[in-house]
């Protein structure tokens, strides 16, 4: 076990998460078939896939580093940047796409100059899509920081958007909050 | 007496002919000289399927198979020409051609290239499709090759001879879909790349112009891709092919 460890390079000496990640490369006794599945704890336990990261699992399962980063890129719920401190992402699913959500889309990637899986240099907001959050009957639906939006604006969004980052900045009056019972249900 | 076991009997553009069990479409067409373009494929390595440039069709519904990666079956009936397959080829070159930066008259691999001849021989004249002409970084640093991604067509030959033949496993492909790209250890430059062994296999498999030896001008490349039959034939049976006669 200690010449485990010592072979391992460019590992951050003493984070004891990779002893984490080490704990289930064990339990998997290191079997190269299970690289998804351990870059899925890894990621879990960092909150994203550093290059240290790819290459330590790499290194204890004896892969390519290239094949390492080949898988970790090819899907999509593998993160190589670190999340920002507020996130939103907006659903670009069929029902949301003709509600307009691409335009929501367009407006905060050009108010904060951010492409969809991007954060901002501060590390403040990530910018995401995805499809589909499977609530269509509220399309076109975003969501700050794990909080469901519906019927969405570009307009709308852009300024919770700024409440989320900066909630004591003067902004106007919040348009009226929409929850999913504002009387615009199909009756 | 030869041995009839495993012999099936099937029908290549109309000729009745014999092959063994186990062979390729594509291995049975070129015993008998009927050429079928390929991209992706290269003798001695694995087979990948991706370029889809083989094409042919299959049976009395005229089922499109790669050729590279079916199987010969009892009384197959295999077409290798058709105005179909013809539009097909012509329509997957001209999106190679359209996807990545190849302007053949500056290219190294000029009249030495296997896409530029397999659009000779498909008769593409042009490409109806608008070019992508994606903003692509030339890595030139290594000490002896240099990788121009505009000119890759993500074949994957030099992924496989360098994780099969050499056993380096430098390269292979990130990201998928339009976004996808050649990579070398962890999207490290090639230069810093400490898995690769600088043995040049990668460069003498390469289809198109993407991957070179430093220094070659216009139209110098030659590729040696036998290289890889007679190694492995090597490893395997303890035969050494002259060079220059893999095929």
């Amino acid at each position: 076990m200690n010449n485990r460890r010592a072979d391992v390079r460019g590992h951050a000496e003493g984070d004891e998460r990779f002893a984490a990640v080490d704990t289930h490369i064990r339990k998997t006794r290191h079997s190269q078939d299970q690289l998804i599945q351990t870059l899925h704890v890894a990621q879990d336990i960092f909150g994203h896939l550093s290059h240290d990261l790819m290459a330590h699992v790499a290194t204890e399962l004896r892969l390519p580093p290239s094949t390492v980063y080949s898988v970790a890129t090819f899907y999509h719920l593998f993160r190589l940047d670190p999340p920002g401190e507020h996130q939103c992402t907006v659903c670009t699913g069929t029902a949301c796409f003709v509600k307009g959500s691409e335009s929501i889309v367009g407006k905060l990637s050009a108010e904060y100059g951010l492409a969809p899986g991007q954060t901002t240099d501060d590390g403040r907001l990530t910018l995401r899509t995805a499809r589909c959050l499977g609530s269509c009957g509220l399309a076109p639906v975003t969501v700050l920081d794990g909080r469901i939006q519906a019927h969405q604006t570009p307009e709308g969004t852009l300024e919770q958007v700024g409440r989320m980052l900066d909630p004591h900045a003067l902004l106007p009056e919040p348009a009226d909050e929409i929850a999913p019972d504002d009387g615009r249900r199909a009756v | 007496m030869p041995d009839r076991r495993g012999v099936l009997e099937l029908s290549l553009d109309g000729r009745r002919l014999n092959a063994r069990e186990g062979q390729t479409v594509l291995q049975v067409a070129r015993e008998h000289g009927v050429p079928i373009p390929t991209l992706c494929f290269l003798e001695g390595l694995s087979t990948w399927g991706s370029c889809r440039i083989c094409m042919v069709e299959v049976g009395p519904q005229r089922v499109l198979r790669p050729a590279c990666a079916t199987p010969v079956v009892e009384d197959m009936e295999i077409r290798t020409e058709s105005p179909r397959l013809r539009a097909h080829r012509r329509m997957i070159l001209e999106m190679l051609f359209a996807e990545g930066n190849h302007v053949c008259a500056v290219c190294v691999a000029n009249e030495h290239c296997e896409l530029q001849s397999a659009a000779a021989q498909a008769g593409m004249d042009h490409v109806r499709l608008e070019y992508a002409a994606p903003q692509r970084t030339v890595d030139a640093t290594h000490d002896r090759y240099v990788f121009d991604p505009n000119r890759c067509i993500l074949c994957t030959r030099c992924v496989r001879v360098c994780d099969e033949v050499e056993g380096a496993h430098v390269w292979d492909i990130a990201g998928r879909g339009e976004s996808a790209h050649l990579i070398a250890d962890m999207n490290v430059s090639w230069g810093q790349a400490g898995s690769c062994t600088d043995c040049g296999k990668c460069v003498t498999v390469c289809p198109t112009g993407a991957l070179f030896v430093r220094g070659t001008s216009t139209g110098e490349v030659r590729r040696a891709p036998d290289v890889v039959v007679r190694l492995t034939t090597a490893r395997r049976e303890h035969q050494w092919l002259p060079a220059g006669e893999g095929q």
